[in-house]
């Protein structure tokens, strides 16, 4: 299958007009051609998504701000333009805010922190593809690329809140790394399960066998008990709400975040929304059928002959799988503006005596549910 | 290009495994670490381990160093972050061996004959890898579960033991 990188590079060694390069320096031009989209990809959607944030949360906890800061007069009045104002304010004070490192922390490593995680979250967007061909890199090795890298990130966090050289920085990092690699194992081993079945870790390959047979949040119970077991860890391995202990307020101020400010701290921020995205992506690449359209599937189940109602091609891929990624988001948000937050006892309970002993049963019992079906 | 990015992969792994030795700071030399273990996944993806390169990643990186920073960080006070030297009188000794040892390797490197591949790089290598770990190398594997089953077993005990 092609990728946005093959392309590019025949694309640009095949112009007439451009002086001859050596394939090193087209491979450099098109990873700057192919990082700065993701990079504008990742700030954007930090600032949409912190606005659906406060939307949110203002329609579910009756908040007064994001109805009442915005820009009024247009069609849609406060329930859609209050709060745009806050989002402004919001990106313009992160860019000019003053940036403080305390006195005392580790410098390198301080600064180090941001750059890891924000690293981690931009690498993902290599392997993760948004439609048939559409992808930086199509690995053969995808999904576990992407676990992989994502659990690089995990050393910032420690870095950033042991550099900080701050109580709370430290208790926050602890607990954040001992969240993360708790919720890695089920988050891997329900994956584990959709490889088995598919026998590939291709991210196309997978989305090709759900097009030939059917989406795996339907295709046996074990598999709909993976997809609950992945989601919820998805939302432990971000540190959101009511799994956010690292960053819990009322106790650590800000966890390993509390001495950051400024762009450092709007680092983290865009790592956060971006992991969210990571996260929803691959939810719905493997168990909700990435980008083939819904309808196309219901119909074909009811024996419609195939016909423009399918609502299935390219660019309706694209649609769908955002459709799918904002729904899955639009569910993290709702988990955290409707639940407490969880006892870091309630926390480790959940990842080592409910979701793996689960899990490893669960790769078991679909291979028996395999062996019989198949 | 191929030549200049395994230069620059080779010379980040030795630059960094020198700064874990030289640094004083445990945590920096733990930080540096990193960088030699993705330079060494680096380098599996010159040659053409895709799977390895990956997995070198998440069980080092995600794994192995997480936990050496953990060790740093709980057995360290918070304030302090530089380390005593107390090995200082066994430097001519480790200066001989180290000698020995550099001379026995770079005879090594010149005496062995290289073998260059001259089959085509296989794109897959996680079914290859996978039928050879549950075929021909099953025991090694199953020893290998057994031995982690046991530590995983011991830590438990020593964590949990409760009359201290």
């Amino acid at each position: 299958m092609s990728s946005w990188t093959d392309s590019l590079v025949g694309f640009i060694s095949g112009i007439a007009w451009l002086p001859d390069m050596s394939a090193g320096t087209i491979m450099v031009i098109v990873a700057v051609l192919l990082g700065l989209p993701v990079f504008t990809f990742m700030a954007v959607n930090a600032l949409v998504a912190v606005y659906f944030e406060r939307k949110v949360s203002a329609f579910m906890q009756d908040r007064l701000g994001p109805m009442e800061v915005g820009i009024f007069g247009f069609k849609g009045g406060k329930k859609f333009w209050g709060g745009i104002g806050q989002t402004l304010a919001d990106a313009i004070k992160l860019l000019v805010k003053e940036d403080t490192i305390p006195k005392d922390a580790d410098r390198p490593l301080f600064i180090l922190g941001p750059f890891i995680i924000f690293g981690a979250a931009f690498t993902a967007f290599i392997g993760l593809p948004i439609g048939y061909g559409l992808v930086i890199s199509d690995f053969n090795i995808g999904v576990f690329f992407i676990s992989a890298v994502s659990s690089v990130g995990v050393i910032g966090v420690i870095l950033a809140g042991w550099a900080s050289n701050n109580k709370w920085s430290l208790y926050g990092a602890m607990r954040s790394a001992a969240q993360i690699i708790s919720y890695e194992l089920p988050l891997g081993m329900s994956l584990l399960l959709v490889v088995m079945v598919v026998g590939s870790l291709q991210f196309s390959e997978i989305v090709l066998w759900q097009e030939q047979h059917r989406w795996f949040i339907i295709h046996s119970p074990f598999t709909v008990i993976a997809f609950f077991i992945f989601m919820i860890s998805g939302v432990a391995e971000v540190n959101r709400t009511p799994f956010d202990l690292p960053e819990a307020e009322s106790e650590l101020v800000a966890g390993f975040m509390t001495e950051y400010s400024g762009f450092r701290w709007a680092l983290f921020f865009l790592s956060e929304y971006a992991n969210m995205v990571i996260i929803s992506l691959m939810t719905a690449i493997v168990f909700l059928g990435g980008w083939l359209s819904p309808v196309a599937g219901l119909l074909d189940m009811a024996g419609v002959p195939a016909g423009w109602y399918y609502l299935s091609g390219p660019l309706w891929g694209i649609f769908w799988i955002f459709i799918k990624v904002a729904t899955l988001i639009f569910i993290m948000m709702w988990f955290r503006w409707t639940f407490p937050r969880m006892r870091p006892d309630q926390l480790m309970y959940t990842a080592w005596k409910v979701f793996i002993p689960f899990a490893l049963v669960n790769i078991f019992l679909v291979g028996i549910w395999e062996l019989i079906f198949a | 290009m191929a030549a200049l990015g395994f230069n620059l992969i080779a010379a980040m792994v030795i630059f960094t495994a020198f700064w874990v030795v030289t640094t004083s700071k445990l945590i920096h030399a733990a930080v540096a670490l990193m960088g030699t273990l993705f330079g060494v996944a680096g380098l599996y993806v010159y040659l053409y381990a895709d799977f390895l390169a990956a997995t070198q990643v998440i069980i080092y990186v995600g794994g192995i160093l997480v936990l050496i920073i953990f060790g740093v960080m709980l057995t360290h006070r918070v304030s302090g972050i530089d380390t005593l030297q107390t090995n200082m009188p066994n430097r001519p000794a480790a200066a001989v061996v180290v000698f020995l040892l550099f001379m026995g390797l770079t005879a090594l490197l010149f005496r062995t004959p290289w073998h260059m591949a001259d089959a085509a790089p296989v794109v897959s290598t996680v079914e290859i890898i996978g039928a050879a770990l549950l075929t021909r190398y099953l025991l090694h594997f199953e020893v290998a579960s057994v031995l982690l089953l046991v530590a995983l077993l011991g830590a438990a005990y020593l964590a949990r033991r409760e009359d201290g």
